[in-house]
C-alpha cells in the first residue's frame, strides 16, 4: 500500500469519504466550557458587590452614629469616639490637587514632545523611561520621598519660595517647615500621577488626524500654533480624560503619601504643614483599632474613598471614550 | 514682519519647553534609580538574600524571609487572578457586544480603579476579621483580585488579535468551540496574553497597602498560608519608618532588590515573544 | 471537459441536497428558497455577482452559517439522505465530513505544517491515529494535494513560512486528512497568484476523483475549466443550475446570458 501511494501522485482514493450514516455527537465540551467563562466573567461584578457590599456593611455603624458630621466635622478623636474624617478628605483633594496641577504641564510637554518634536531615535527611549515611572513601588516612591524628596524641599526649595520669591507672608507658605508635608504629598503624587497621564495623552495626541495638521500648516502656522491651535483642542476631552485618570490614582494612593504627608489630621491653608489623606488615615489606624466604632469609622473613611474614586474614573472613561468615538464638539 | 518674527520666536520658545518637559518627567527616575544604587548597593551583599531580619543594634542581617513570602504572595494572586482573568477575557471577547459583555467589562474598569487599600480592608473584613488572624492566603487574595481586571483586560485585546479567519478554519474543521478556543485562539494569542500577566505581576509585586492587614508582615521565617507572612515592601515600609539608621540601610537595599524583581519583570514582559499572526491575518 | 450523457447523471443519486433552503441576517434574507443538488465525484460551480449570497449558501452546507451572530437558514440540506439540520444532527460532525477551505489561507500560525495537517485529526481524542499511522495520513493527504514533494523535508516548520499558495494547498491538505464527503472551496484562487491559482485549480481536478466539491468562483473561466456543473446565483436566487458546458453555451434564463456575456456584475 505504501509503494502504490508513494509512486502515485495522487492519493488512490484516500480522500473517498464514506457515506455518512449518522450526524449524532453533540459532546457536552461546549456547554461545559461557555458555562465555565461565564462563571468567571460573572466573579468580577460578584467580587465588586462584595466589595461595596461588605465596606457599606462594616461603615454603616460609624457612619449612622456620625451622620453628615463624619464628612463635615474636623474632630477625629478616637477616645471620644468622634469621627470626623474632614481633614482626611480635605488633604485627599488637596495633595491630589498639588499633584495635577504640578503633573499636567508636565505631561502634556512630555506627550506634545514625544508625539510631534522628538526625532524618532529619541522616542523610544524617553517613552520608556516615563513609562517606567509607573513600574516604581509606591513603597520605594515612601522611601525616597523621605530621604531625598522631603529633605530637598525643605532645605532648599522651600526657603527659594519664601526667601528668594518673598512668599514667606502667603498663607500658603506660612508656619514653620518641618519637612513631611501636603506639598511633598503633591510633589511625590505629580511624580506617579504623570506617566499615566502622559501615556494617554500621548496616545489621543497620536490619534489626531493628520488632515487637522495639514490643515493647520496650509494656513501658514508654525509648528507650535499648528499644536496649539489644531492637534490640542482636537484630542482636549481626551486630555482632560487622561488627567482625571491620574486624579484617580493620586486619590486612592497609600504609601508614598502616608510616608511624606506627616499624618496629622488637621485642616491647614499652608502647604508646608502635615496633613492626612483617606487612604493614609486606614493605613495607619487600622491595625492599631481596637474599638468597634473605630474599625467602623475606618471602613466608612474607605467606603467615602470607594464613592470619589468610582465618580472620577467615571467621569476619565467618559471622557475618553467621547474623543475615541469622535471628534469633540 | 516684526509679528512673523515675533511668532516664530515664540515658536522655538515652545518647542523649546517640551524638550524641558522631556528632561524634568525623566529626572526623577535617574534620580530615584541613583539612590537606590548609591545606598542600597553596598548593603546587598549575599546575606541579605539567605539571612533573616536581625534586632536593632545588631548589624547586618538580611530579607530572605521577605523574599519568600513576596514570592508566595505573588504565586497566590497569580493562582486567582490569571484563571479569572483569562476566562472573563475569553467571555468578553465572545460576546463583545452583549448586556452582560458589557457590564463586566465596565465593572472591570471599575474594579482596575479601585485604590489598592480598598481592596485591603475588603480582604480584611473577609478573610482575617472571621478568622481572627492575618494570614498569606489574606493578602494574596487581595493582591489576585487586583490581578484581575489587568489579566482580563489584556486577554480580551489579545485575543480581539487573532483574526477571526483562525476561529473559521477551526469550526470547519470540526472542532468544538471550547476547543477553538483553547487550541487555537489562546494559543495564537498567548505570547501577548503572557506579556499582559507578566505586567500585571509587576504591578501587585511592590504593592504594600493591600497587604497592611492582611499578609501584615512577620519577623520570622514562615511559608505557611494561613499565618502572617514577611513581604519585601511591607518590610521596606516597617524599615523606612523606624527610627534607625540600621534599618533604614536596609530598607534601600530591599527597595533595590524589589525595584530589580519589578523591572526584571518588566523587561521579561516587554521581550515575551511578540505574537505572530502570519498571512492569515486579515 | 468530461460532459456527461443526461441520463447518466439521473441515473445517479447526490450525495448533498438542499431544498428550499433560505438563509438570513437576522430579518434580511440573503439566500432565498435554494433547491439543488451536488454529485458525488463531481466539481459544482457557483457563480454569481459579488454579495449574491455565494459564501452564505456554501456556509449552509457545512453549518458554518449559524455561527455567525444573527445568522439563522429554514429549509432543509441532506446530506447522503440525512438532514444536517435535524434536531439531533451535531454540526461538529456535519463539519467533519463537509470540510470547508476559504479565500485566504488560513494555516494555523502557531503548528508547524504537519501539526496543521494533522489538526482535525488530533481533536479525536481516544480515537485520533497516533505515531506511524498518523504520519502515514499526513503524507497522504499532503500528497493528495500535491505539497508532499515541496514541503517533505520542512514538516516541522512553521507553517506561515510557505508561500500564499502552497499554504492554500496546505489547507486542502488539513481538509482532506479527516476525510470528508465532500469539501467546499470558497474563492480558493481569489488571492493567489495565477501560477499557484493554476496549481489549486488543478488539483480541484484530482480531487473530483473521490469526493464531491462544490468551487465558489466569480471567475467564469475559471468556473468553465475545472466545474462539470454549475449555478448561477443572483441576490440570493438560484436562477439557473445545469452541466457547465449548457450552462455557458445555451443558457435558458436571460439572466444568466446577460451575466455570462458580462452585461452586468
Ligand atoms: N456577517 C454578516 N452580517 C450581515 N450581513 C452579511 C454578513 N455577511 C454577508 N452579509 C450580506 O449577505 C449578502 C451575501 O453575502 P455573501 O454570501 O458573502 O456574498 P458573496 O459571497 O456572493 O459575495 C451580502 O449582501 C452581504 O452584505
Ligand atoms: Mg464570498
Amino acid at each position: 500500500m505504501g509503494d502504490a501511494i508513494a509512486s502515485s501522485g495522487t492519493s488512490g482514493g484516500f480522500a473517498r469519504g464514506r457515506r455518512v450514516a449518522s450526524l449524532a455527537g453533540a459532546a457536552p465540551g461546549d456547554r461545559v466550557y461557555r458555562v465555565v467563562i461565564t462563571a468567571f466573567a460573572l466573579m468580577i461584578p460578584a467580587l465588586l458587590l462584595l466589595i461595596a457590599v461588605a465596606i457599606g456593611v462594616a461603615a454603616w455603624p460609624a457612619l449612622s452614629a456620625a451622620g453628615l458630621s463624619f464628612i463635615t466635622s474636623s474632630e477625629w478623636n478616637v477616645q471620644a469616639g468622634k469621627f470626623g474624617a474632614a481633614p482626611a478628605i480635605y488633604g485627599t483633594l488637596v495633595s491630589s490637587f498639588i499633584a495635577l496641577v504640578l503633573a499636567t504641564p508636565l505631561a502634556l510637554g512630555v506627550a506634545i514632545f514625544l508625539s510631534e518634536i522628538a526625532p524618532k531615535w529619541l522616542r523610544q527611549p524617553v517613552a520608556f523611561l516615563v513609562d517606567l515611572l509607573a513600574a516604581i513601588p509606591s513603597v520605594v516612591y515612601g522611601l525616597w520621598g523621605i530621604f531625598f524628596l522631603v529633605p530637598m524641599l525643605r532645605d532648599h526649595v522651600v526657603p527659594f519660595f519664601r526667601d528668594t520669591l518673598h512668599l514667606g507672608n502667603t498663607p500658603l507658605f506660612s508656619g514653620p517647615a518641618y519637612g513631611p508635608s501636603m506639598l511633598a504629598a503633591g510633589v511625590i503624587l505629580a511624580i506617579m500621577a504623570l506617566p499615566y497621564i502622559s501615556a494617554v495623552t500621548r496616545e489621543v495626541l497620536i490619534a489626531v488626524p493628520r488632515s487637522q495638521r495639514d490643515a493647520a500648516l496650509a494656513l501658514g502656522a508654525t509648528k507650535w500654533e499648528m499644536i496649539w491651535d489644531a492637534v490640542i483642542p482636537y484630542a482636549r476631552s481626551g486630555i482632560i480624560g487622561g488627567v482625571i485618570l491620574g486624579l484617580g490614582r493620586a486619590l486612592g494612593e497609600t504609601m508614598a503619601v502616608t510616608m511624606v504627608i506627616g499624618n496629622r489630621p488637621e485642616i491647614s491653608a499652608s502647604l508646608l504643614a502635615p496633613g492626612y489623606t483617606m487612604a493614609s488615615l486606614i493605613a495607619n489606624e487600622f491595625t492599631e483599632a481596637t474599638s468597634d466604632l473605630h474599625l467602623s469609622a475606618l471602613m466608612a473613611v474607605g467606603a467615602v474613598l470607594f464613592v470619589i474614586t468610582l465618580i472620577v474614573n467615571g467621569m476619565a472613561r467618559w471622557l475618553v471614550w467621547r474623543v475615541a468615538s469622535g471628534p469633540k464638539s | 514682519m516684526s509679528a512673523l518674527r515675533r511668532r516664530k520666536a515664540g515658536n522655538v520658545f515652545m518647542l523649546g519647553l517640551t524638550y524641558v518637559a522631556a528632561v524634568l518627567a525623566t529626572l526623577p527616575l535617574l534620580f530615584i534609580l541613583f539612590h537606590l544604587l548609591q545606598k542600597g548597593a553596598s548593603t546587598l551583599t549575599p546575606d541579605f538574600f539567605t539571612n533573616m531580619p536581625r534586632p536593632v543594634g545588631e548589624a547586618g542581617g538580611g530579607m530572605s524571609n521577605a523574599i519568600v513570602g513576596t514570592l508566595i504572595l505573588i504565586a497566590i494572586a497569580a493562582a486567582i487572578g490569571l484563571p479569572v482573568g483569562i476566562g472573563a477575557g475569553l467571555y468578553l471577547a465572545e460576546k463583545r457586544g452583549g448586556a452582560l459583555a458589557m457590564t463586566v467589562r465596565y465593572l472591570s474598569d471599575v474594579l482596575n480603579g479601585l485604590p489598592s487599600i480598598v481592596l485591603g480592608i475588603f480582604a480584611w473584613q473577609f478573610l482575617v476579621r472571621p478568622f481572627g488572624n492575618f494570614s498569606a492566603l489574606a493578602g494574596g487574595i487581595a493582591l489576585g483580585a487586583m490581578m484581575i481586571p489587568l489579566v482580563t483586560r489584556t486577554t480580551e485585546e489579545m485575543i480581539r488579535l487573532v483574526p477571526n479567519s483562525l476561529r473559521e478554519a477551526a469550526l470547519a474543521l470540526g472542532y468544538p468551540r471550547w476547543r477553538t478556543s483553547m487550541s487555537v485562539i489562546l494559543r495564537t494569542a498567548l505570547p501577548g496574553i503572557v506579556t499582559g500577566a507578566l505586567v500585571a505581576v509587576a504591578r501587585i509585586a511592590g504593592e504594600t497597602a493591600p497587604l497592611l492587614f492582611t499578609a501584615f508582615g512577620n519577623q520570622f521565617w514562615s511559608t505557611t498560608l494561613d499565618e502572617p507572612i514577611a513581604a519585601l515592601p511591607l518590610q521596606i515600609f516597617a524599615y523606612a519608618i523606624s527610627p534607625y539608621d540600621e534599618w533604614h540601610k536596609q530598607a534601600w537595599a530591599g527597595a533595590l532588590v524589589l525595584i530589580v524583581i519589578v523591572l526584571i519583570i518588566s523587561l521579561a514582559a516587554r521581550h515575551a515573544t511578540r505574537a505572530r499572526f502570519g498571512s492569515a491575518a486579515d | 471537459m468530461v460532459i456527461k450523457a443526461p441520463q447518466e447523471e439521473a441515473a445517479r443519486e447526490p450525495c448533498l441536497t438542499t431544498r428550499e433552503l433560505s438563509a438570513y441576517f437576522g430579518r434580511s434574507r440573503v439566500v432565498s428558497n435554494v433547491s439543488i443538488d451536488f454529485q458525488d465525484r463531481e466539481v459544482t460551480a457557483i457563480i454569481g455577482p459579488s454579495g449574491c449570497g455565494k459564501s452564505t449558501l456554501l456556509r449552509c452546507l457545512n453549518r458554518m452559517h449559524e455561527t455567525l451572530p444573527g445568522a439563522t437558514t429554514t429549509g432543509t440540506v441532506r446530506l447522503d439522505g440525512t438532514d444536517i439540520y435535524a434536531p439531533g444532527a451535531d454540526p461538529i460532525a456535519v463539519r467533519r465530513h463537509v470540510g470547508m477551505v476559504f479565500q485566504r489561507p488560513t494555516p494555523f500560525p502557531t503548528m508547524s505544517i504537519r501539526d496543521n495537517v494533522a489538526a482535525g485529526l488530533k481533536i479525536l481524542g481516544r480515537g485520533a491515529p497516533r505515531g506511524r499511522e498518523a504520519e502515514g495520513i499526513v503524507e497522504r493527504a499532503l500528497r493528495h494535494a500535491g505539497l508532499w514533494e515541496e514541503v517533505k523535508d520542512r514538516l516541522d516548520e512553521s507553517a506561515i513560512a510557505l508561500s500564499g499558495g502552497q499554504q492554500q494547498r496546505l489547507c486542502i491538505a488539513r481538509a482532506l486528512a479527516i476525510r470528508p464527503r465532500v469539501i467546499l472551496l470558497d474563492e480558493p484562487t481569489a488571492s493567489l497568484d495565477p501560477l499557484s491559482a493554476q496549481k489549486v485549480e488543478e488539483l480541484v481536478y484530482q480531487l473530483k476523483q473521490d469526493i464531491a466539491v462544490v468551487i465558489v468562483t466569480h471567475n467564469m473561466q475559471q468556473a468553465a475549466r475545472v466545474s462539470d456543473r454549475t449555478a448561477f446565483l443572483l441576490m440570493g436566487d438560484l436562477v439557473e443550475a445545469a452541466p457547465t458546458n449548457t450552462l455557458f453555451t445555451a443558457p435558458s434564463d436571460p439572466r444568466t446570458e446577460a451575466y455570462i456575456t458580462g452585461r452586468f456584475g
